[in-house]
């Protein structure tokens, strides 16, 4: 009897079915808590060529939820350790230990080798690294992530649907969200995480089902609770990976975590009060905004200036482009000024709002 | 309108439940954002995104939904 049997009497696989999972190539990033898993059921199910990254070793606090590891391979390198076990569940298949650190050097030549890259990785560096090195590479990605008792999966960058980027742009500030290792982690939650992946990945290979890409699946462990949301690609973050393609591989790891800023339209703010408005443009420069009540501090003054700030009062600032605006909220938010955001318009955007606004104002009257 | 807000992962610990039903009157997601800050002033130093009737949502778009979720990245693995 065939070793694929199961399956194979499963009149949606079949022998047909367990050709294509034999001749796929996928590849985790991470032999941990959701690697283990995920390892696990793609290899029994007969994936027939399948890489592991990892620069860790075993420790003894990892027996708790890494099921594919033991006091036998204590110390020993993870990718390493779980190629060794995984070769015993299924011999008849490929599997290559990588145990090094993936970086923006090595992850690009890396996924080209493969058709599926699951991220299994423990912090954000690493995962936006998968992520942007997916989209320059064109890869289906398998995200899983899980804190305490949650867990969240989806599926990236497939079929020109959105990646991790289009939910969350930016990394968030290095500590500010902790790992497993610093608050714990119900042992079987990357189980039930790391088998969704598995799951969503086979879906991929046999083309079948409804699968999570456009959605991010929520799902809590003590409750039981599913959400499901949907999420949209949006063109232009992909495209501002896709711009550094050729210098991607030259970039270090920790240059990509950056402040979130609030970004709001001056149109949305139209109506409401409670809102000063700050230039922080250079005194010479223009169009000057007459029409409206505006602070001017220069962004080179800033620090110097936090006086004129209103604390009772949300801050709108803006500048010409909108980039130095984002500048200025990421300094005074280090400075722990509240309430300010940056406007998506430039002065001269704003001054043609306000002329539009204040003719159909006047029409309408 | 009576807005129902979810929390995830880290939100939920820092507004100590998971949901809450909230009465507001504001048009856009931004200002319901502003109301959630206010009631707890930590929230403005977390990372989440906005999820209107289970769909990411901009900041800047407009409230037509009752269910509101608030979504933090995971980085664990």
């Amino acid at each position: 009897m065939s070793r694929y049997n199961r399956h194979i009497i499963l009149s949606e696989i079949g022998q047909a079915g367990q050709d294509k999972i034999s001749n796929a190539k996928v590849l985790v990033i991470g032999a941990g808590g959701l690697g283990c898993p995920i390892l696990q059921y793609l290899t029994a199910a007969g994936v027939g060529s399948i890489g592991i990254v990892d620069f860790d070793s075993v420790n003894i606090s990892n027996l708790q939820r890494q099921v594919l590891f033991g006091t036998s391979t204590l110390g020993k390198n993870k990718a390493e350790a779980a190629k060794q076990r995984l070769e015993d569940l299924n011999d008849e298949i490929s599997i290559v230990a990588y145990p090094k650190k993936l970086t923006h050097c090595n992850a690009v030549d890396l996924f080209h080798k493969y058709d599926i890259i699951v991220d299994g990785t423990d912090n954000f560096e690493t995962r936006y690294l998968v992520n942007d090195a997916c989209i320059i590479s064109n890869k289906p990605l398998v995200f899983g992530a899980i804190y305490k008792f949650e867990g969240q999966v989806s599926i990236f960058n497939y079929k020109n649907g959105p990646s991790y980027r289009c939910i969350f742009p930016h990394p968030p500030e290095k500590g500010s969200i902790p790992n497993c290792s610093e608050v714990g982690v119900l042992g079987v939650l990357p189980g039930i995480i790391g088998a969704m992946q598995a799951n969503e990945v086979i879906k991929i290979i046999l083309e079948f089902g409804n699968m999570l890409s456009g959605k991010l699946l929520c799902f809590n462990a003590l409750t039981l609770q599913n959400s499901i949301i949907r999420i949209s690609r949006s063109e232009k973050t992909i495209q501002s990976v896709l711009k550094n393609k050729e210098t991607f591989h030259k970039k270090k790891i920790d240059s990509i975590c950056e402040i979130e800023v609030a970004i709001v339209s001056f149109k949305d703010l139209l109506s409401k009060k409670n809102i000063q408005f700050i230039d922080i443009r250079e005194i010479h420069e223009l169009p000057k905004i007459e029409s409206l009540e505006v602070t001017n501090i220069p962004l080179s003054q800033l620090e110097n200036n936090l006086d004129k700030m209103d604390s009772e009062k949300n801050k709108a600032i803006f500048c010409q482009s909108g980039i130095r605006s984002k500048r200025a909220v990421e300094v005074l938010q280090k400075l722990s000024i509240e309430n300010c955001f940056s406007l998506k318009e430039g002065a001269s955007e704003i001054k043609t709002i306000i002329t539009e606004h204040h003719k159909i104002s006047s029409n309408a009257r | 309108m009576y807005i129902n807000i979810k929390y995830f992962g880290q939100i939920a610990e820092l507004t100590q439940t998971k949901e809450e039903n909230l009465e507001f009157s504001g048009i856009i997601v931004s200002e319901l954002v502003e109301t959630l800050y206010l009631k707890y002033s930590n929230l403005r130093t977390k990372n989440f995104q906005i999820a209107q009737n289970q769909e990411l949502v901009s900041m800047e778009t407009e409230l037509t939904g009752n269910d509101i979720a608030l979504l933090p990245p995971f980085a664990g693995g």
